[in-house]
């Protein structure tokens, strides 16, 4: 049986699968470890050494020590590990929003406190497409 | 016997948890939503129920990517709150109730949901920003707790309609329970939001209403919404809400809805919130 993903189709959004989660295994954990302070210790001490103890691959590894959020998306991260490397830089979720969605903390903020993202034009790729 | 006697819906929207602990729930951004949950503060001193049963998801603290149990039924006598990666909430130590939990976690299993069982689990924001909600920061939380922890980061998290029946078995479940206790049941996360890539922000405020208006009054159907409709229409991370109709099941068919709260935004989320009452 050939595993359907309808969800395909929404803009701006990587729904974390089991193949997303597969491919992002490595990295994932990598992100999480960032959750116990040791850890960030020893990554601050030594960034490459530290990130190869997880063996994600060289894209993967770029992505991290580079900050490139959504490219981590892409290539197997999820949001709730990837905001510990976020929140390591100093990153709340909201300034993270910020950053993936191209706005800037400020805009971004602005955009919540009016209401947030409205879903009108936001369903399907199609719909940016044609923008 | 121990019996059910209400249900709360409420968000579990870490920056909330962040906004009690440092004294910032009064200020202009986080004021009118903690103002939404005055009347339930008021209204939980009045239920005082003895055991909180308590639903929730955790995020990547207890579970990280090695083992992602779809429902994690804890059965120990605490729960610390876990470091989340800039030190553990402030709040208290989070007590269990053996008994109950081995004797719901042995009725769900003959009853033919296969959970897994946590004798020892720590708890994130998902568990401890309701309780601040609805008790606001006592020194010790007022009742035990008994929590159910459902993946809802990879995908599929279980079906909407698969909680829901889940939520019929965990109120067999306590209805067996020899020992005389009043149990509450959270359902908690939500409402749309999407915190990941350029769609992030997304914010269905229609969509909520529905929702919140089927879950109460027409469960059976609003149980029947598929994953690709709240992904869609909630965003990536609204699939959260599956986990209201786990509370949804243990209630009556129909309740009375005492207090609705809804409120955009906390950071990236819509807040909902809603107290039910079996009638």
């Amino acid at each position: 049986m050939t595993i359907q993903k309808p969800y395909d189709d929404i803009p701006g959004t990587i729904i974390f699968d089991s193949q997303q989660a597969a491919k992002g295994y490595h990295l994932n954990q990598f992100c999480i470890s960032l959750r116990l302070a040791p850890n960030r210790d020893a990554f601050k001490a030594d960034p490459e050494n530290y990130i190869d103890q997880f063996p994600m691959t060289s894209d993967q590894r770029h992505a991290a020590l580079n900050q490139d959020w959504n490219r981590l998306l892409e290539l197997g991260g999820n949001i709730y590990y990837t905001s510990k490397l976020a929140a390591y830089h100093g990153i709340n979720f909201q300034e993270l929003a910020g950053l993936m969605t191209g706005k800037g903390s400020t805009a971004y903020r602005e955009m919540m406190i009016s209401g947030g993202r409205s879903i009108e034009g936001n369903r399907y790729q199609s719909e940016w497409d044609d923008k | 016997m121990a019996y059910i006697s209400s249900g709360v819906a409420c968000s579990h929207v870490p920056a909330l948890g962040v906004a009690s602990d440092s004294g910032i729930s009064n200020d202009d951004y986080y004021g009118p939503i903690f103002k939404g949950f005055e009347f339930s503060k008021d209204w939980m001193a009045k239920e005082k129920p003895d055991v909180i049963f308590l639903v929730y998801n955790d995020h990547c603290t207890a579970f990280d990517a090695r083992v992602i149990p779809t429902f994690a039924l804890g059965c120990a006598a605490e729960y610390a709150p876990a470091d989340e990666g800039w030190g553990p909430r402030p709040v208290p130590t989070v007590n269990g109730h053996r008994d109950l939990s081995a004797h719901i976690a042995q009725s769900l299993v003959l009853d033919s949901f296969d959970i897994t069982i946590m004798n020892e689990m720590e708890v994130d924001h998902g568990l401890t920003v309701p309780l601040t909600m609805m008790f606001g920061q006592p020194e010790q939380w007022p009742c035990p707790v008994v929590p159910l922890a459902v993946n809802v980061v990879q995908y599929p998290a279980p079906l909407g309609s698969r909680c829901y029946a889940l939520g019929k078995s965990i109120r067999k479940a306590i209805e067996s329970f020899p020992e005389n206790l009043k149990v509450c049941v959270f359902g908690t996360g939500g409402m749309s939001h999407q915190l990941q890539h350029q769609r992030a922000g997304l914010i269905n405020s229609a969509w909520d209403e529905r929702f919140m208006n089927l879950l109460v009054n027409e469960p059976e159907k609003g149980s029947q919404i598929e994953h690709i409709e709240y992904m869609r229409e909630a965003g990536s991370e609204g699939i959260e809400l599956v986990m209201w109709y786990v509370m949804r099941g243990a209630l009556n068919d129909k309740v009375n809805e005492i207090h609705r709260f809804y409120h955009v935004p906390a950071s990236n989320t819509a807040v909902g919130h809603l107290i039910l009452e079996n009638n």
